[in-house]
């Protein structure tokens, strides 16, 4: 680890003056920077802690809720309102990590959640996104876990959290304060695909500090959040699928759906949406929208077995929600 | 120091295992903490933290140190630039010694591993040692440091089946039978097929650790270790010592599995750098570098025939593999050796042959050999179940041989029969459905399936020492360690009824090494072996007491502190005075174990569910049953199976070293990307322990059981998996994509 400056912010504007400079990140439960700055896989010149601000808690927001965003991501699980009446969202957190890392983890932090690439890992490794121009070591290495949409020649590796894709099959929004003022940006837009910047998960610029997550008023319907993993727990997604289906008169009246362990962000695609809004359920029509999900897949060695696995997963969740035999 | 009896010298005494030993002493004895399904006294300190682990202690002025790992495959260090990091913040230090290790020992060494760090072998090899005042600012200072190589990697085989690999054939070491060939062409019956199993990693939770300090020329390391007698030869020859100067303290180990049986590099490089800068050092390696740096279980590719009659009677067995390891290391993964006796035919062809690849290290992890041997051997025999149209249970009895059947010799206790029938039985075998996919539930195809157990027992030379107090209070010592497995326990047992001592009044030390060389954790031999010199030595004690009732030593009875003989009552405070009593008792291997066939036994049945979408596999139950000759503590031994089939589960289901072949990188180096079963993996598990005693075995009449309970578990997992969802799955472990890549989409 390198030497660093420790700030410890005592207010959001402080924090948000603080972090402006080259170098600076925000630390809240430190559960995934503590261990990248071990591996020197970070080497922030300085922090600025911000997990003693007043952004916790969960707070009436309209129809919807406003999750602070230092909010633990075990509390959020755990909180009646987040149980009742957004059943994916507490299904994915609690699919992630393990009770321990859950308790650290905030909403804010978990967000910001960076990618598990073997290679990203190891600073001996060429990476794009840990050290931009080194190429990517995952391209014809181990990339088992690796994205098959969405992906660029200069990387291919995957979000990695579970809380963030039920988020964006919620369509939740982002509340951001920085240098400028705030503004609001829907989970779905809020991390970025790699291109030619794979450095850049999200859509955050220097200085600017999330402060919580807006959910919309709830979705109803029938929601669940299925992981594929290799062992059932503390194992990151091969594939996951958040879903929020509401059946009306035999009919998918909306649908919607985002997917983990897919892509370089929680993948959202409303043409599929769209596909399946206003039909009946049966198997056929799940088959065609898991093929319009697809259609650009790609895989890169070790992970073409995602393209059939997310087509299995698909399908099996649809029926589960729609009641169809499994 | 260890307290030493004053006055009267040691009585001493030498069993050497040249007859069966029937006479069954400890069935004899009436204390009654045999066997008994006892706490480990080592159980509270280590859930309270207060048992001290190697990097636990603290020594006045210990620097800190921490390795810096090779980034090429292959090739020699050209330059390590020292200058760029010594004016870092505390660095007190780089050391890059030629008697440094460049891999670690391997199990039962006794000598130096290979040394010399400007070379390298393996991605990942220690090449120099950076130390400073604290852990982090030699990790800074390690990540600092500027090496470069003269890279020979791309002239490196990273692949065992690259055909530019140099394979040393095991032909030396080979069983070759008959014809196994026209066997196969005469079968009524045969299975021809290529299986393959992963490396693994021991995964131990406790890192490889040493502090290293010295005192007048002596070492004194703090460390980690499974086998005292040995790592004491090892670090001694290594530094160019004399073994009499090399102390070695080790009394609480987080396991080990192999991976401490010999010293790594740690061990050596904190040893130079307190010498060099005349001060303690300590040199703890993450968790990253116990992956990269110390062993590995080699993966391996297994090809294997059977052939049967009508019946399913094996008229011929072929095991040929294919395993790996770095150039000039002679351990070779023994694959076979449960399959040279577990079942007859009388035409065989087992082989081992070795690829050299420019891969870390592969030596013993646990249960060398038969855990990735007999999974694949019981998988096979499953196969061959199917062929011949009768239970796989059945199929196993059918073939179980009266001698073994390379070298006709006798076994000396065999339970395989006994663990089938009473394993199927409790977890219920009868209502498997003989066919594949007869039960669904929901998305989940659910299958059972069975495997026999082996392990070879093996027994190794050990001494310890037993002193009898006035106060009847009983001290059993030993180099022996503790490597999570129970023998602070099981000493205590033995020596405690031997010698009619509760077990509150038992104190037993461990790990030491100025204390008397047992015979090390490992193999499954340390509670058998050292626990056998504790016999011993208490039967000197018992024959001293004996002598002074003025009877014969099996006419003796001792018990809660008094001897008895005839109508004589006597505590044994009165019969010693003021003067303990002390005996060290030394085991010798001895001729049993080439004139008896030597093994533990058991089978394993489970049940499991396959999410015909998804190809998730999840155990829902198993059971293993075990001959493991006496139980020398029930609740231990019980840990083992347990712990043994979780190893199966992992095997079967999850853990995979994945190396690149580009670079040799192992790329899943830590806990979050080896996947080892959590707790959600591991259903609920049912052992049986077969009441049995083996004569040949020791005078404990006990057998090995660390090992057993993995040795074929994974089998178990993949034949259910077969039975649920008809999926014959032969590269392990059986991950989801494997699984959806046979299985039709629903």
């Amino acid at each position: 680890m390198k030497p660093f400056d420790y700030q410890r912010a005592g207010g959001t504007a402080e924090a948000i003056a603080g972090a402006t400079a080259e170098g600076t990140k925000f630390i809240a439960g430190g559960t995934n920077l503590l261990d990248l700055m071990k591996l020197e896989v970070e080497a922030p010149a300085r922090l600025v802690d911000v997990s003693r601000l007043p952004l916790g808690g969960i707070e009436e927001d309209g129809d919807g809720l406003r999750l602070g965003a230092l909010l633990p991501n075990s509390d959020c699980a755990a909180d009646p309102r987040i149980r009742r009446d957004y059943p994916v969202l507490a299904r994915a957190i609690l699919a992630g990590a393990s009770g321990q890392l859950r308790n650290k983890a905030t909403t804010g932090g978990n967000l910001c959640q960076r990618t598990r690439c073997h290679y990203f890992y190891d600073t001996s490794q060429a990476c794009n996104k840990r050290s931009p121009g080194s190429g990517c070591a995952a391209i014809g290495g181990i990339n088992r876990m690796h994205a098959i949409l969405g992906a660029s020649d200069a990387c291919i590796a995957t979000y990695p959290g579970d809380m963030a894709v039920a988020l964006a099959a919620l369509d939740a929004i982002v509340l951001i304060e920085g240098p400028d003022g705030t503004r609001e940006v829907p989970v779905r837009g809020f991390h970025r695909l790699p291109g030619d910047r794979p450095d850049q998960d999200n859509v955050l610029a220097p200085g600017e500090l999330i402060t919580g997550v807006r959910l919309p008023a709830p979705a109803g319907g029938r929601q669940t959040y299925r992981k594929v993993r290799d062992r059932a727990s503390y194992a990151f997604a091969l594939v996951s699928v958040a879903a929020v289906l509401r059946i009306e008169d035999g009919k998918i009246a909306r649908a919607q759906l985002a997917f983990g362990g897919l892509a370089h962000k929680p993948w959202h695609d409303p043409e599929v949406e769209r596909l399946l809004a206003g039909e009946a359920p049966d198997g056929a029509l799940f088959d065609r929208a898991a093929d319009l999900l697809l259609r650009d897949a790609r895989g890169w060695g070790e992970n073409d077995f995602k393209i059939p696995l997310i087509r299995r997963t698909l399908k099996a969740v649809l029926l589960e929600l729609t009641g169809e035999q499994a | 120091m260890t307290e030493r009896a004053a006055g009267e010298p040691a009585l001493t005494a030498t069993v050497v295992m040249d007859a069966p030993d029937t006479r069954n002493r400890l069935d004899a004895m009436v204390q009654g903490v045999i066997s008994k399904p006892l706490d480990r006294p080592d159980g509270p300190l280590k859930v309270s933290g207060t048992a001290p682990y190697a990097a636990e202690y603290d020594l006045a002025g210990c620097a800190e140190g921490v390795l810096v790992l090779a980034t090429i495959a292959q090739g020699t260090v050209r330059n390590i630039d020292r200058d760029a990091v010594m004016d870092m913040p505390g660095v007190l230090g780089v050391f890059t010694q030629r008697e440094m290790l460049r891999r670690p020992a391997q199990g039962t060494a006794g000598k130096a591993p290979v040394q010399d760090v400007a070379k390298v072998d393996y991605f990942g090899q220690p090449v120099a040692l950076v130390v400073a005042e604290t852990f982090e600012q030699a990790r800074a200072a390690a990540r600092a440091l500027p090496v470069t190589y003269d890279d020979q990697s791309a002239d490196a085989v990273l692949d065992p089946e690259n055909p530019k690999a140099h394979i040393d054939r095991g032909e030396k070491k080979a069983t070759r039978q008959g014809d196994l060939d026209k066997a196969m062409e005469e079968a009524v019956h045969a299975v021809d097929t290529v299986y393959r199993t992963s490396g693994h990693a021991s995964a131990a939770m406790e890192p490889h650790a040493s502090i290293a300090s010295w005192r007048e020329g002596e070492l004194t390391v703090h460390g980690s270790f499974q086998m005292l007698r040995y790592n004491v030869q090892e670090l001694a020859d290594s530094l160019g010592i004399e073994p009499e100067r090399v102390r070695i303290l080790a009394p609480y180990v987080g396991g080990g599995f192999g991976s401490k049986l010999g010293i790594s590099e740690d061990a050596v490089a904190a040893a130079i750098a307190a010498r060099e800068l005349n001060r303690p050092v300590r040199v703890v390696l993450s968790r990253q570098q116990v992956f990269q740096a110390i062993i590995r279980r080699s993966e391996t590719r297994q090809h294997l025939r059977l052939a049967a009659d009508a019946q399913g009677k094996l008229t011929g067995i072929g095991q040929e593999c294919l395993v790996s390891n770095l150039p000039g290391e002679s351990f070779a993964e023994p694959v076979v050796q449960a399959t040279t006796f577990l079942y007859g035919g009388a035409n065989r062809i087992l082989q081992v042959d070795t690829a050299r690849v420019s891969l870390m290290t592969a030596g013993s992890v646990r249960a060398p050999g038969e855990a990735v041997g007999m999974p694949v051997l019981e998988a096979a025999m499953d196969e061959l179940a199917e062929k011949v149209g009768i239970d796989p249970v059945e199929l196993r009895k059918r073939n179980i041989p009266e001698r073994h059947p390379s070298r006709d010799i006798p076994f000396s206790s065999h339970s395989l029969a006994e663990a089938l029938d009473a394993g199927a039985r409790q977890f219920g075998w009868e209502h498997r459905a003989p066919k594949p996919c007869q039960r669904r539930e929901g998305e989940w195809w659910i299958g059972m399936g069975m495997a026999s157990a082996a392990r070879v027992n093996l027994l190794m030379g050990a001494e310890a020492r037993v002193t009898l107090r006035p106060d009847g209070h009983v001290l059993v010592e030993s180099d022996q360690t503790d490597i999570g497995t129970g023998s602070y326990a099981i000493f205590g047992q033995i020596a405690g009824e031997m010698l009619g001592a509760p077990i509150d009044r038992v104190e037993v030390r461990l790990g030491d090494t100025a204390l008397p060389a047992g015979a090390g954790s490992g193999g499954s031999w340390g509670a058998a072996s050292t626990g056998s010199a504790v016999f011993e030595a208490c039967q000197q004690i018992r024959k001293r007491i004996a002598e002074q009732l003025g009877c014969e030593e099996e006419e003796l009875t001792m018990r809660d502190g008094v001897a008895t003989a005839g109508n004589r009552r006597h505590p044994v405070g009165d019969l010693l005075g003021e003067t303990p009593l002390e005996a060290v008792g030394t085991l010798k291997p001895g001729k049993m174990g080439k004139e008896f066939a030597q093994a533990s036994y058991g089978a394993f049945f489970a049940e499991v569910a396959v999410n015909a979408y998804t190809g998730e596999v999840r155990v829902r139950r198993m059971t293993g049953a075990f001959g493991i000759g006496r139980v020398l503590n029930e609740k231990t031994a019980r840990s083992q199976c347990l712990g043994g089939m979780i190893w199966g589960i992992g095997t079967a289901l999850t853990e995979s070293l994945e190396f690149d072949t580009r670079s040799g990188l192992l790329a899943n180096h830590d806990l979050a990307e080896y996947h080892v079963p959590v707790n959600l993996d591991v259903p609920e598990i049912d052992v049986l322990l077969l009441e049995e005693r083996d004569p040949a075995a020791n005078p404990l009449q006990a057998k090995g059981v660390g090992e057993l309970g993995t040795c074929g578990a994974a089998g178990a997992v993949a034949n259910a998996i077969y039975n649920a969802c008809g999926v014959r799955l032969r590269d392990f472990p059986f991950t989801p994509d494997k699984v959806i890549a046979e299985l039709p989409a629903p």
